[in-house]
């Protein structure tokens, strides 16, 4: 079983890091998307109005579309975003509006931090091959992490044991162990939790077997949607949105996180009101839906079983939008030590190998070492430039949503190729190090360019992790002295690994 | 599978044999037994789907796990063939193929 850990390990762990990294990075996705976002405003503006202006913002725009959406402004996000579709299919188009015009706001364009949630699952493929291969990686993890426990005869003695100074490569052991084993519980649930939030592509047959292709009865029975109506055929006109809202709002005790308005053209036009509740584990949206042409409560969404809240409680616990900021943080410190064992599990494999005798010229060892360097120290370089394209990036550029998207991959790619140029025996240090001066760049160009004392935060944060990548550097280009069985240097080797 | 010996063609072959019995294989005993969970298990119907759903990937794990766990490759084929056989069978007794459910 050893092997299989060793090997399943190695064929997806530079996808899993960056899945790691990025999904990581989502905890915290408002937050980099305001500030990414700088020129909009802190103030939570009035949702009926905003919802109004924004269905007449859509009329303007399709009023013959299959669907449109407003996500509401609230206390996160001071924006009202509206998609609209005239196929379910797509192509589906955005826009951020200003809630007290109605127009679109007058913001960079930037995808912010939904890049890296997309990222996250799609790795910016064309999105059924993207959630295929990370589904794929998320699989031969869950192998992974179960053999790994297999093999672990000793998981309770090595929680406690980190024999830093006893030989390279039963330090990176070591290290890969601790940090495997002390978020072990966290791995199992976020990679066993993220295979349920894709279930519906990638596990469809209880769903067909059952309900054959109605997959929307299946919703509205299991309590997930509420049914819709089909069309009149005759045109119709909705009531202004924030009518709905103020309804909504009425009835379920909260402001509506978000309004779906289908076919608005249409007679029988429904708006449907989903909620951000229960404030719990689980991760159901509360719906109402308002026959949009009267403001008449047409149907609720009803109580979920047990089975399908627990599916609802997976998808929470996996992207823990009921965690409050400790709580959050923690989740965020579990998704470092994710990234951590798997860039320590990639390191350990060439460490192993080198002392072996394994020729360090061989083009697989060689192979390995080049796209370790360049995922995992260049990946944080494009992280970075991605912030920094951000605020570089002339404000009227066209397509500058794309360009910034550009920048992320060049930087990393860029990183990469330099990475194989280095010598060897520097190469970790000086990869490092680049990353960590791109990451400690961010808050010097935010506080000359933008220098928003509610950026603080998050520019101290961008400090942090560059910090850590300087500690990062130093510790990898630090000599010991030789105390390997073989009397060689033995970090020289884990350099040269 | 030592670290220093050359593996020949038949290791080769064997271990790719074994990944893509894995893949595909574990796949499928998964989606049958998910298919046919959630026609057989208690309760309202849109809740026996959800419980299946979510079974189905401890399964593919548990199938996946077995496949490099045996002995042979061919005693996993055997084992993992027979359950799929199994289940096939008893998803068409609970009429899962109404609905032309092909895989």
């Amino acid at each position: 079983m050893a092997w299989l850990h060793t090997w399943s390990g190695l064929v997806v762990g530079w996808v899993l890091f960056a899945i790691f990294v990025t999904g990581t990075a989502s905890y915290y996705r408002s937050d980099i998307s305001r500030w990414m976002r700088p020129e909009l405003s802190e103030e939570a503006p009035d949702p009926v109005a905003a919802a109004t202006r924004a269905g007449v913002f859509l009329r303007k725009t399709m009023p013959d579309a299959a669907g449109w959406s407003v996500k509401l402004p609230n206390a996160e996000a001071s924006v009202v975003e509206v998609y609209w579709w005239q196929n379910l299919d797509g192509p589906y188009h955005q826009a951020l509006l200003d809630p007290l015009t109605g127009e679109p706001a007058r913001v960079r364009d930037t995808r912010g931090g939904e890049f890296l949630y997309r990222f996250h699952f799609e790795l910016s493929l064309p999105p059924i091959w993207g959630r295929w291969i990370v589904s794929g990686c998320a699989m031969i993890l869950l192998i992974a992490l179960i053999s790994g426990i297999v093999t672990h005869r000793r998981i309770f003695a090595d929680f406690f044991t980190f024999r830093r100074d006893k030989s390279v490569q039963r330090g990176w052991l070591d290290a890969h162990n601790v940090m495997g084993v002390l978020a072990l519980p966290f791995h199992l649930m976020i990679v066993y939790t993220g295979l349920v939030t894709l279930s519906s592509m990638l596990m469809p047959w209880g769903v067909k077997a059952v309900y054959g292709d109605d997959l929307l009865r299946y919703y509205a029975e299991a309590g997930l949607a509420a049914p819709g109506a089909g069309p009149a055929g005759r045109p119709g006109v909705p009531l202004p949105l924030g009518e709905i809202v103020a309804r909504a709002s009425a009835a379920g005790g909260e402001t509506p996180e978000m309004l779906m308005v289908t076919l608005p053209g249409d007679a029988n036009a429904t708006a449907t009101a989903y909620f951000e509740e229960p404030h719990g584990l689980a991760h159901l949206h509360p719906q109402i839906v308002y026959a949009a042409g009267t403001g008449a409560e047409l149907a609720r969404v009803s109580e979920a079983g047990a089975a399908t809240r627990t599916a609802a409680v997976m998808a929470g616990l996996h992207e823990a939008h009921f965690a409050s900021a400790p709580l959050r943080l923690v989740f965020f410190l579990c998704g470092v030590m994710g990234a951590a064992t798997v860039a320590s599990g990639l390191v350990l494999w060439t460490v192993a190998r080198a002392p072996k005798g394994a020729d360090p010229d061989r083009f697989g060892l060689r192979l390995v070492r080049f796209l370790n360097l360049g995922t995992i120290a260049g990946l944080p370089v494009g992280l970075a430039a991605y912030f920094l394209a951000n605020r570089l990036l002339p404000y009227g550029l066209e397509a500058r949503a794309d360009w910034e998207v550009r920048v992320f991959f060049a930087a990393w790619v860029a990183a990469a190729l330099a990475a194989a140029l280095y010598p060897r025996q520097r190469a970790w240090p000086i990869a490092l190090g680049v990353a960590a001066c791109a990451f400690l760049a961010i808050p010097l160009v935010d506080a000359v360019l933008v220098g928003q004392n509610r950026f603080l935060g998050f520019d101290a944060a961008m400090a942090a992790v560059g910090l850590a990548l300087v500690a990062g550097s130093r510790l990898a280009a630090r000599r010991r002295p030789a105390e390997s069985r073989h009397g060689q240097p033995s970090l020289s080797r884990a350099a040269e690994a | 599978m030592s670290a220093h010996a050359v593996p020949t063609l038949a290791d080769r072959l064997a271990v790719a044999g074994r990944v893509l019995l894995a893949a595909f294989g574990g796949y499928a005993v998964a989606a049958l037994a998910c298919a046919w969970l959630a026609l057989i298990l208690p309760g309202p119907r849109a809740e026996a789907v959800s419980a299946a759903t979510l079974a189905s990937f401890s399964i593919m794990a548990a199938a996946v796990i077995w496949v490099f766990a045996a002995r042979t490759i061919a005693r996993a084929t055997l084992v993992l063939g027979a359950a799929a056989l199994l289940l096939t069978v008893a998803l068409w007794l609970a009429g899962g193929f109404r609905h032309g459910v092909a895989l």
